[in-house]
């Protein structure tokens, strides 16, 4: 029998002879994800399809795979993929253009149906989110008959399957719900988190992309519990405050709280060229052009921030961010691409090939806290209005109607070269 | 050299001297604080080529010379001795000093090297040490610590006759204090630019009696009771201040300076930097009010007397609190003519000394 099979439990169910349900004490935290989500909201209205390969994508020569069922994947096929690629692998599939906005109502049925149990609902994309569930167990029973009937209340309302993982914390929930999939429930008890972590891959660990993991595997490192007993401080000196992060999750230590709305944190955006650039005006210009855009972003979203940082990524893929807190919190582009040029300037890579430039305003708080301090002389009405003027006139006359004449496109962009 | 001198007295002086000891010393030598014995006196000096500072106490000499000792080690020192006579002799390249059981051998660098201070320039006029240093307190709140824009870093001293006015800015206020001297000459007019962080230093080691003023060429220098510091003049422009001090303000509100100063202080706590304290004025009162953010609420209602229509403005709270900070009068009158225009605070007098324009925070 294996390990997923062990931990896996039916609660509410009379237990399986020789398997006791797992002990959900201490474990509040539900990762529920839609298996498919995309590919099993079109299986609503191609109820012939079930069973069979389904790819949901745009099927033009770019299109990539947005969704796939268990079917399809059993080819190799998973989202992200080039749909080319993926017709290779499967070419029994059949494709489903995207209706983005039968996915939309279907996760707005579903995040309601979380909301009716706990208020303390994390959505971290259309069809997954976090539940902290410790309010609704008198209510409703232990975590994991909650999360039956989560699964039992998504089938019977859309149709759908969905796998829920019910740990101690976020990071053991979702790896628990990944476990499971599809239409599973895998509950980790709190005291043996260790044992379910130290056999997978460092690449499990939230935090751990593909550089990560490569520098975790030249130094021996396979397995979360081959991190685990690496000191913590070699962690930190490799990896700087990441390693420290890493030590704790891969002892299943994790701070995170579900935070039902998670307000943005930051604001940027964030251009490659079509071809690396190192003329410090051009590049300017585009600074000026992503301040204008998250200036925007940021009045559209009610925010002021006080931290401007900008992303320089050379030729070679090296890549550099510089960031500098303001004396008082804005949203004025002007502010944003003034300080944005300065911290490219202290880069010193003017005359270096880039092949991307972002801008991002961090340390976001909400705009009815702004406040400014006039100087002596200050006219009383400045950049800010004139800005907030220029999204007056984007909203009625649409976006770039108003914006700053060095970023008029000239007409005969060949001249411009 | 060989001298002895009183432990408190030399303690004293070098803390004072070792103020002007720059914090990164272009060269080595400017670490080091001279020390040069003269007949009956030592003379103790730092230079950092902007502010050189020397202070000339009594001393026994019983051989003249000097010598050239690291400056904050000689503070540390001479600051933790015993309370008994001190003696310094040079032997070798070492200064041995002794102080009741104590001894400490300090390696010397070479005096030649040190580079000689500006002379104190020819004296101009004195003023009392204590209209001096409520003067310069009073004006350097307002100057800027940027260093990126030297000419707001600055105190600005006009001087026309028996008069002196002392001005700073950091953009979003200006202080300003008028006071009268003694001329040497009745006739001298002088308009300098100060560095206000020196001005500063000088104000604060102030002791009793009158502090003596020299202008020379790019260089002021103050003594006061054997302690003598030159500056090197900022070579900035000021603004034309007094046409903005000299505005119209359609509102007039006069308050008790202490209660209105701890009310501030108190609703403050919940202004977080860089945010408001709004100030409600109506009739026979304004209240105090801050926070509202994350961190939750302040109010306070003093008693104010208030000639024109009711206002609200908000400031910093640290700009107001530094412009009620420089008043001398029981009470304050604050001026305000709009929410986003400067308001003026000055002394509770018609003519008064002390006039503070501060710049209002404009809310969302």
């Amino acid at each position: 029998m294996s390990r997923k099979q062990v931990l896996r439990s039916d609660p509410g169910q009379v237990p399986v002879p020789g398997q006791a349900p797992a002990d959900d004490t201490g474990c509040p935290i539900l990762h529920v994800d839609m298996d498919a989500f995309y590919a099993g909201v079109e299986l609503l209205d191609r109820p012939e399809l079930r069973g069979t390969p389904v790819i949901v994508g745009a099927a033009g020569a770019r299109g990539v795979v947005l969704s796939a069922t268990y079917e399809a994947r059993r080819f190799g096929v998973h989202s992200a993929m080039p749909m080319t690629r993926a017709r290779r692998l499967c070419p029994q599939a059949v494709v489903i253009p995207p209706s983005h906005g039968k996915y939309a109502e279907v996760s707005k049925g579903v995040m309601e149906i979380f909301r009716a149990i706990t208020p303390e609902v994390e959505p971290i994309a259309s069809d997954e989110a976090f539940l902290d569930v410790r309010g609704a167990v008198r209510r409703l029973g232990s975590p994991a008959r909650i999360a039956a009937l989560i699964r039992a209340e998504v089938a019977e309302r859309h149709g759908i399957t969905c796998s829920v993982g019910v740990a101690s914390t976020k990071f053991v929930a979702k790896l628990a719900s990944r476990h499971c999939k599809p239409d599973g429930l895998l509950v980790v008890p709190a005291d043996r988190v260790v044992e379910f972590l130290h056999p997978l891959p460092v690449a499990a660990l939230w935090g751990v992309g593909e550089r990560t993991e490569q520098a975790l595997v030249r130094l021996g490192i396979k397995t979360v519990g081959d991190l685990a007993h690496v000191p913590a401080s070699t962690l930190q000196r490799e990896f700087g405050a990441v390693g420290a992060h890493l030590a704790e999750l891969a002892w299943g230590r994790d701070e995170r709280r579900v935070t039902p709305h998670a307000p943005d944190k930051s604001i940027g955006a964030e251009e490659t060229f079509p071809y690396d650039v190192d003329d410090p005006d051009a590049i300017r210009r585009e600074l000026l052009r992503l301040s204008e855009r998250v200036a925007a972003r940021l009045r559209a979203g009610g925010h002021i921030g006080r931290t401007v940082s900008v992303k320089l990524r050379r030729a070679d893929f090296t890549t550099i961010t510089r960031a500098r807190t303001l004396r008082e919190a804005t949203d004025v582009a002007k502010e944003i691409y003034a300080t944005a040029c300065e911290l490219y300037h202290a880069a010193g890579l003017d005359r270096v090939r880039l092949r991307l430039v972002g801008v991002r305003v961090e340390n976001l708080r909400p705009a009815g806290t702004a406040t400014h301090q006039l100087g002596l002389g200050e006219r009383e009405t400045g950049w800010r209005e004139a800005e907030m003027a220029m999204d007056r006139a984007a909203r009625r006359f649409g976006p770039e109607a108003v914006r700053p004449a060095s970023l008029v496109r000239p007409r005969f962009d060949g001249m411009d070269l | 050299m060989k001298i002895q001198v009183s432990r408190d007295v030399l303690a004293d002086s070098v803390a004072w001297t070792a103020r002007a000891l720059p914090a990164r010393p272009a060269v080595p030598v400017l670490s080091g604080i001279l020390l040069e014995a003269l007949g009956d006196e030592l003379a103790l000096s730092a230079f950092d080529y902007d502010v050189s500072a020397r202070a000339v106490i009594d001393a026994d000499v019983a051989e003249p010379g000097k010598v050239l000792i690291p400056g904050r080690l000689l503070a540390e020192i001479t600051r933790s001795l015993p309370a008994e006579p001190v003696q310094i002799a040079t032997s070798g390249a070492e200064a041995v000093l002794t102080c009741g059981g104590a001894e400490f051998g300090l390696v010397t660098m070479p005096v030649e090297d040190f580079p000689s201070l500006p002379a104190m320039p020819p004296r101009a006029g004195a003023v009392g040490g204590g209209v001096f240093a409520s003067a310069v307190a009073q004006v350097a709140a307002a100057a800027s610590r940027d260093a990126t824009l030297p000419m707001l870093t600055g105190i600005r001293v006009d001087i026309d006759g028996a008069n002196v006015a002392m001005a700073a800015t950091d953009r979003y206020r200006i202080a300003a204090r008028d006071f009268l001297w003694h001329p040497e000459q009745p006739g001298v007019r002088a308009a300098v630019m100060v560095p206000a962080r020196v001005m500063v230093e000088i104000g604060r080691s102030l002791r009793a009696g009158e502090v003596s003023i020299g202008f020379g060429d790019g260089v002021a220098g103050f003594e006061c009771g054997g302690r003598t510091t030159t500056v090197r003049l900022l070579d900035e422009q000021f603004i034309d201040y007094r046409a903005r001090l000299a505005d119209t303000w359609a509102m007039r509100a006069e308050i008790a300076v202490a209660p209105f100063v701890e009310a501030v202080k108190r609703v403050a706590l919940v202004a977080e930097r860089h945010t408001a304290i709004r100030l409600s004025f109506s009739e026979g009162q304004v209240l105090v009010q801050a926070g509202g953010g994350d961190i939750g609420r302040g109010a306070e209602a003093v008693a104010a007397e208030l000639d024109g229509a009711d206002i609200q403005i908000a400031f910093q709270p640290h700009y107001l609190l530094d412009g009620l900070a420089g008043v001398e009068t029981e009470k304050v009158r604050l001026h305000m003519a709009s929410p986003t225009r400067p308001a003026l605070i000055t002394d509770a007098d018609d003519d008064p000394a002390f006039r503070y324009l501060v710049m209002s925070l404009r809310l969302a």
